[in-house]
């Protein structure tokens, strides 16, 4: 192939790499747009302090639901944060171990399960023992889901502390346990938050380890040991009715919801990106 | 030392005892504090032998009893207690490999112009936006699905495929189009997995070393074919890795693909038909299940999605990490 | 090889000295060895260091003076695969085996670093105050904590640009005001030895001769240690120096003795610039 043919080609293969990322951004502005379009004309304030009609009657909110899925993020934060926190730490500072090879992989490997496994698990350790569903099941399903998410977001931090900070922390006389908590986690804090807040993020949205944990509820309950309600499930159970107004109540929900996953994940990136940035010296 | 500050608050005088108290605390403080991260860290392990156990013993009943009959039989008929789950298993390779043949290509292409070709001005807010395509919870994607999808399914594109383009002729395509359909699952799942596929695969292309594409530069090649020949096949391994992650992903996946694919257990030959995944079925059935054994039926097709994707994912994360792992 | 006897009778003789107290044996080495893994970093090393004197160790690169001082307040140790043997007293008690833990140690002999490092989530008083937050409920108050950080401050010659600013973090500080910053923090914790490596390393000239300036002063109340790459500087802070090449002491004697008149060839080798 002479000079020019080639140089043709290779013009062509880069543009259509072009249009590959023109159409790979296209639907996450097209769900967007809708999202917005068929939400907003939902969300007024009744959405956020009423409580659900039943399906199919005009009006009402989702005030259950967002309460709900508050508490459920709270119950798995008390889980996934220490347990993550503390793996991670552990990942970090015996880096090469045998045991930290396989916990990490082993971690990874709780990352790909199916949610829906993690919830007929929950089901069937959680609620099938005690008899009935639970918030607590659900928020220990979704703490689950977290671990391997905090887990690898504080190895990482961790390990970008500089070692000369461990070293100054020893010679002054530290303690080793006292200068991984107080030194080396305290410098490595607003990275561990925001991959934390990554996490809940992650999970406020999940869906299916709740559909046999939590189940959803049409009243208001903040009880943990009571079935309880939740943005995704209120979302889906709207979203497979027949009625149009359910339809848009669901489309509100999703709107909310997105939001709040959309922003933290924003934030969480811009809080790095400029840590990396400023911070390196 | 023999200034008065010598007996500053704190400071100890020469010659005292000061190994005592820091020799007793510090042993007992650091031995508390490995004993806590590890017994977190081994948390994890623990949890998923206690995952697998838990429903694995809960899914011998139906296992048991079925036999191999289980994944190969196709009838799942609860109420002659006949469980085979061979239309969801087909139904979720199927799913999954639309989303893969879909997904692939373009996860290529832009990971590509972003690792290679687009202006630093570009490379940000492009990434940002693919990478937020992860961020959308599956019931979002459901809800998109069934309202927007759906109907564009039905009409223009459905009609496109097989009128216009004369693919209702073959069996792939052939059928009633009411809109539920595999094709509808499989292209939600392409637009799901692509951001994973595609922040794997730019993470392995950063890998390559420079060496590599100056050579190939430095020999007249023009830029794609300094990608296509110098990059790519160094990465090749770890790119497969991507995809097999995004595999991985798709077998998984619930919610979006519960709410377009129909819901029907039964293997169709045709896109446009309904169909069922081992997700969905999970899914759809479980708060309904009449019986013990329909329970252990269910449980028995976590189980099977349970092995699979834990299959599916280690082999992706040791690829990957052959490749990232020989550049460092 | 210098050995004990010889030392003792070179420094009692620094030249050209207003009279000085008699520097005892406070610090000293004896057949120190250090290993990482099988590599031997020091080898037989036998030295002193006296009370109220800076002494300056030299030599090329990778002759083991960063090791030697990191074995003197057992931080050497904190890499995996290293080990010790042989000895170091620290003014009659042997710090690797007389029943001191490695943390006592540190407390009782401080060290600075190449690199400033302060901790980057705290004030600068919170920063010079580290070391002693460490004793918990047995230690100082706050008040009593402030008065120790005004303290180390002034001798570290930082108080009076940073005594409005002592709330603000401390990586706003420049470069030679963080260096001044660790060796207020490691004094802080009132340690009988102060070892500096390279402390001057990565500071431009205006800096390094405000520290250089500090170790001269220090001296008058504390033993130093200083390893430097550069002979200029051990010849303006030190009152003795020690030549190191591969591993090994090859002479130790007072700075100016040292430099004007070496004992050995290797020293004058060195010294006079034909290698290193």
């Amino acid at each position: 192939m002479n000079r020019r043919a080639r140089h043709t080609k290779s013009r062509v293969m880069l543009g259509l790499t072009y249009v590959a990322a023109a159409i790979a951004t296209l639907p996450l502005l097209l769900i967007l747009l809708h999202l917005v379009r068929e939400g907003a004309a939902y969300i007024r304030p009744a959405f956020f302090t009423q409580m659900p009609r039943p399906i199919g009657e005009p009006g009402g909110g989702m005030a259950n639901a967002i309460v709900g899925t508050l508490i459920l993020i709270s119950i798995a934060s008390v889980i996934g944060l220490p347990v993550g926190i503390g793996a991670g730490l552990y990942l970090a500072e015996r880096r090469g171990s045998l045991l930290a090879t396989t916990v990490r992989f082993l971690s990874d490997v709780l990352n790909g399960l199916p949610s829906i496994v993690m919830g007929i698990f929950a089901w069937e350790f959680l609620v099938r023992p005690i008899g009935h569903f639970s918030a607590l099941a659900g928020g220990i399903a979704l703490g689950a889901m977290m671990i391997p998410l905090v887990t690898r977001t504080t190895e990482e931090m961790v390990r970008l502390v500089p070692v000369s900070l461990r070293e100054a922390a020893l010679a002054l006389g530290y303690t080793r346990w006292r200068m991984s908590l107080t030194i080396i986690l305290r410098t490595a804090l607003p990275g561990i938050v925001t991959g934390a807040l990554v996490a809940i993020a992650r999970i406020a949205g999940e869906t299916a380890p709740l559909l046999f944990t939590a189940l959803g509820n049409q009243f208001w309950s903040t009880s943990l040991r009571e079935p309880i309600a939740a943005l995704p499930l209120q979302i889906f159970a709207y979203a497979i009715s027949p009625y149009d107004t359910a339809h848009g109540q669901a489309w509100a929900g999703a709107l909310v919801l997105i939001l709040v996953v959309l922003i933290i994940s924003v934030l969480a990136r811009f809080a790095t990106r400029s840590r990396f940035q400023a911070g390196s010296d | 030392m023999t200034d008065a500050t010598a007996q500053l608050p704190g400071a100890i005088p020469p010659g005292a005892d000061r190994a005592a108290a820091p020799l007793r605390s510090s042993l007992y403080g650091d031995r508390i504090y490995q004993a806590v991260i590890t017994a977190f860290a081994v948390f994890i392990p623990l949890l998923l032998i206690l995952i697998a156990i838990s429903i694995g013993i809960a899914a011998w009943p139906a296992l048991s009893r079925s036999g191999l009959s289980f994944v190969t039989g196709s009838k799942w008929d609860v109420a002659a207690g006949e469980f085979g789950a061979a239309p969801a298993i087909y139904g979720t390779l199927v799913s999954s490999a639309i989303a893969l043949i879909l997904a692939t290509p373009l996860a290529l292409g832009v990971s590509i112009f972003l690792s290679e070709i687009a202006p630093k001005w570009l490379r940000q807010p492009v990434a940002f936006l693919v990478d937020l395509l992860a961020a959308i919870p599956s019931v979002v994607y459901g809800l998109w699905g069934v309202f927007v999808l759906i109907p564009l399914l039905r009409d223009p594109i459905g009609p496109f495929l097989s009128n216009t383009l004369g693919l209702g002729k073959t069996s792939l395509f052939s059928g009633p189009n009411y809109g539920y359909s595999m094709l509808a699952a499989g292209i939600i799942l392409a637009i799901m997995i692509l951001p994973f596929i595609s922040a794997v695969t730019r993470e392995i292309l950063m890998a390559v070393p420079r060496s590599q594409r100056e050579a190939a530069l430095a020999l007249g090649a023009t830029r794609w074919e300094m990608i296509r020949d110098a990059v790519l096949p160094y990465a090749r391994s770890g790119i497969i890795g991507a995809i097999i992650l995004g595999l991985g992903r798709a077998l998984g996946e619930t919610m979006a693909v519960t709410m377009l694919i129909g819901n029907r257990a039964e293997i169709s030959g045709s896109l446009f038909a309904p169909g069922y995944t081992m997700a969905s079925l999970i899914a759809n059935e479980f708060s309904e299940a009449t019986n013990d054994l329909h329970l252990s039926a269910l449980m028995a097709v976590g189980a099977v999605l349970f092995a699979v994707t834990l299959l599916v994912n280690a082999i992706a994360r040791w690829l990957v990490w052959r490749v990232t792992r020989a550049s460092r | 090889m210098s050995t004990l006897a010889d030392s003792q009778a070179i420094s009692g003789s620094a030249a050209g000295a207003e009279p000085r107290r008699a520097p005892a044996p406070f610090l000293s080495t004896r057949r120190l060895n250090a290993y990482f893994g099988k590599l031997r970093a020091v080898r037989n090393l036998t030295a002193d260091f006296p009370d109220c004197e800076v002494t300056a160790v030299i030599g090329p690169s990778g002759c083991g003076k960063s090791t030697l001082l990191r074995c003197l307040n057992r931080m050497h140790e904190t890499v995996p695969t290293a080990s010790v043997e042989g000895d170091v007293m620290l003014d009659g008690t042997s710090i690797y085996k007389g029943g001191l833990t490695a943390i006592a140690v540190r407390r009782q002999i401080g060290m600075v670093f190449q690199r400033p490092t302060p901790f980057p989530t705290m004030s600068i008083r919170d920063n010079v105050v580290a070391g002693l937050r460490i004793l918990g409920r047995s230690g100082p108050s706050r008040a009593e904590a402030d008065v120790v950080a005004e303290d180390s401050l002034r001798k570290a010659g930082l108080w009076d640009e940073v005594k409005d600013r002592l709330r603000e973090s401390a990586v706003a500080l420049s470069g030679g005001q963080q260096q001044r910053l660790c060796i207020a923090r490691a004094l802080a914790t009132q340690p009988r030895v102060l070892l500096l490596d390279e402390p001057t390393a990565s500071l431009d000239p205006m800096s390094t001769q405000t520290i250089e300036e500090l170790v001269y002063e220090l001296r008058k109340s504390i033993c130093v240690v200083i390893v430097t790459h550069n002979m200029q500087q051990a010849a303006r802070v030190s009152d003795r120096t020690a030549f190191m090449l591969d591993g090994e002491l090859v002479e130790i004697a007072p700075t100016n003795t040292l430099f004007t008149n070496p004992r050995d060839s290797r020293t004058e080798a060195y010294v006079t610039g034909r290698f290193g």
